[in-house]
């Protein structure tokens, strides 16, 4: 089965729903109504939506922290996505997740993880779950380029590699591990060069041209359900923003992120586009003003959810309720002193 | 009836499971072609092939984490550290992935895993691997942790903990592999459910709680107490997480004395928390202030002296239980 034909003017449109849905979770982060860690995608959106472009709707995907793209290129709501950040009961997680932590089963995005490196293993799970019941399914994990100096992440390539396991290992390189450079982190000429260790074939791609992810994803997705094995794939990329919200990003010059911004993703697909006259300055401006819209009523969606009810505490413990929910026992009353109970002092000789 | 061992019973627990349900695979060092490293699986992967008994690098963390993965698609993983000792390096797997997923998806993912393998302190292995792990494990919600002592506790807490929705551990006791015990014969279907203890003997004049490798010390502490005309219960607690609290309070509302006796460290381990729900829970009930009998709380040395004198044995049980009884 050949990857679903995702229309390259609809996949534009997520670009920009991506980075406008992202601009107002700054925004709201700033208003103080989003709490905790909040890390954004924008600069990155080509990495992401070229990567689901060249997969099925029913393929795995599952990512680190700077999650908000990804359940959105899957087809999380847009709706669900900023309740989530808010911390809301309609949130793809209901509330009990926030930012690190997006899941939606239904469209096959198994989250949202925040210890670094810590889901490249579970990535290999799900992959191996694919094999064990002759699927053909792909599981692409993505991660950032500070994860792959954790041991999760090296023991994860070598079971892959040993079980040929049908993942797609996706280094989002944007340069920056928080505030440290590769360079600073990394014995390595380039992070490609990791898979090699695992005999892993990898790839370098563009992270900032969608086409050119697409259709290299594209290739890789089709000789893994040829004959399952892991890949690698470095996405260069580069993220505008700081680590988190609360990092000015000092440790970078501003002529470097104007140097990117020149090579901007969605300004690149668009002139690609515009070039072949499949997209006009109107239509993109429609685009963009509907992308603005959805984030903007997805605002409203959040402040106007209920938070999860705090009767439903326990309920997301145990699976299965009952007394292995670990709910606490009701207290009993005192019960009343035990007639004739000693003291210590007048029981001791 | 018949009399197996503890290993055998294990083992049977873990053939009926995978021949019960195809999702239910086994992995871990050396599980497949050496057979287990304490023999547990022996047999396995004859009976069920390389593709449900799976041998893996020493990789703690990354086996462990894709047992995590494979349970969030509904695999039942079972997964076996060469000793819970060596599970402290796939802490991560254990304590965040495992158990958190299910409230972090908002009941989207639950984890039907199961962490199985030897626990404890055994024969002079040094500090590194001679780990009781349980009151770690226990700490996490979202997990649920037990310590079967007998052959039958032993294969019916297996066969539910493999069938249950939730990551569950297993800790085996390495010292009772070999021990014997009486078991329903193959046939029958054997399940003990989680957060039931078990009362291994009757007695009237003071509670020992025990679990894993202190229930066998506490029954013959029991035989011995019994000469000098003390009668003592045994609680095996079997679970630690979900905690019979019913069975502990009835057999303090009987006896009215409490010993614990536990095969972990004391600051922080399974005691105190017993302890505390004892006197929070039925105060009234207790004539004596509750002991407990733990390792001492320093790194387990080599020295086959030293290491005795660190753990619990039945001379500092049987000093406690005196002192709970006023003679």
């Amino acid at each position: 089965m050949l990857p679903e034909q995702r229309d390259e003017v609809e996949m534009l449109a997520l670009m920009l729903l991506i980075r406008r849905f992202e601009e107002r979770a700054s925004q709201q982060y700033q208003a103080q109504k989003i709490g905790g860690f909040c890390h954004l995608y924008i600069g990155q959106e080509a990495v992401v939506c070229g990567a689901v472009a060249a997969t099925r709707r029913d393929d795995y995907i599952i990512t680190a922290y700077r999650d908000h793209a990804h359940a959105l290129a899957r087809g999380t709501s847009p709706e669900a996505c900023m309740a989530e950040l808010f911390g809301k009961e309609t949130g793809c997680s209901r509330g009990l997740g926030g930012s690190m932590h997006f899941f939606d089963r239904q469209n096959h995005m198994y989250g949202g993880h925040a210890i670094v490196g810590a889901h490249v293993p579970l990535a290999a799970g799900l992959a191996f779950a694919c094999k064990y019941r002759n699927e053909d399914r792909v599981t692409l994990c993505f991660f950032g380029d500070g994860a792959i100096n954790q041991g999760a992440f090296h023991e994860a390539l070598n079971l892959a590699a040993l079980y040929k396991l049908p993942v797609v290992f996706i280094c989002e390189n944007n340069l920056f591990a928080m505030g440290t450079s590769v360079k600073r982190s990394t014995s390595l000429k380039q992070i490609v060069d990791r898979a090699e260790g695992y005999d892993i074939p990898g790839e370098i791609v563009d992270g900032m041209n969608f086409r050119e992810v697409r259709d290299k994803l594209a290739e890789i997705i089709t000789s893994i359900r040829k004959e399952s094995h892991p890949a690698f794939v470095e996405a260069r990329t580069y993220r505008y923003r700081g680590h988190s919200m609360s990092d000015p990003a000092s440790y970078r010059t501003k002529e470097e992120l104007e140097k990117y911004r020149l090579d901007d993703p969605i300004t690149r697909l668009r002139a690609q586009l515009t070039r072949e006259g499949k997209l006009t300055n109107e239509q993109f401006d429609q685009l963009d003003k509907r992308g603005k819209k959805i984030a903007l009523d997805s605002v409203k969606f959040a402040e106007e959810s209920p938070d999860p009810p705090l009767e439903k505490l326990y309920d997301y413990n145990y699976a299965n309720g009952g007394m292995e929910s670990g709910r606490p026992r009701p207290v009993e009353p005192a019960q009343e002193r035990r007639e004739g109970a000693p003291s210590p002092e007048k029981a001791k000789p | 009836m018949r009399e197996i061992t503890y290993r055998q019973a294990l083992n049977e627990a873990l053939a009926e499971e995978l021949e019960r349900d195809p999702n239910v695979f086994l992995m871990g060092e050396e599980v497949a072609e050496y057979n287990g490293a304490y023999k547990v699986s022996q047999g396995l992967l004859d009976r069920f092939g390389p593709r449900r008994i799976i041998d893996t690098p020493i990789s703690e963390n990354g086996f462990a984490g894709l047992g995590v993965g494979a349970a969030m698609v509904g695999l039942r993983p079972i997964i076996e550290f060469m000793t819970f000792s060596f599970s402290l390096v796939a802490f991560d797997q254990v304590v965040n992935n495992a158990p958190n997923m299910f409230t972090m998806s908002g009941g989207q993912f639950n984890i039907p895993i199961t962490f199985r393998g030897p626990n404890g302190p055994a024969h002079q292995l040094g500090a590194t691997h001679s780990h009781a792990t349980e009151c770690l494990y226990a700490n996490a919600p979202g997990l649920k942790v037990c310590t079967p002592a007998t052959p039958r506790d032993a294969k019916g807490l297996l066969k539910t903990a493999v069938r249950d929705n939730n990551p569950v551990l297993v800790l085996e006791a390495e010292l009772l592999y070999s021990s014997k015990g009486m078991v329903e014969p193959p046939d029958e279907e054997l399940l003990i459910p989680l957060g039931q203890a078990e009362v291994k003997r009757e007695g009237s004049d003071v509670s020992i709680i025990c679990y894993a490798q202190t229930v066998p010390l506490a029954l013959a502490a029991a035989q011995q107490l019994e000469e000098e005309d003390i009668s003592a219960e045994i609680v095996d607690l079997r679970s630690i997480k979900p905690l019979d609290e019913k069975a502990i309070f009835d057999s303090v509302a009987k006896t009215h004395r409490v010993v614990i006796v536990e095969q972990d460290r004391p600051f922080c381990g399974v005691g105190a928390e017993v302890c505390y729900r004892i006197q929070k829970n039925v105060f009234d009930e207790l004539d004596a202030p509750i002991m407990r009998v733990s390792q001492e709380d320093v790194p387990m040395p080599y020295n086959e002296k030293l290491e005795k004198a660190v753990l619990p044995n039945k001379d500092k049980l049987m000093a406690a239980v005196k002192k709970v009884c006023y003679v």
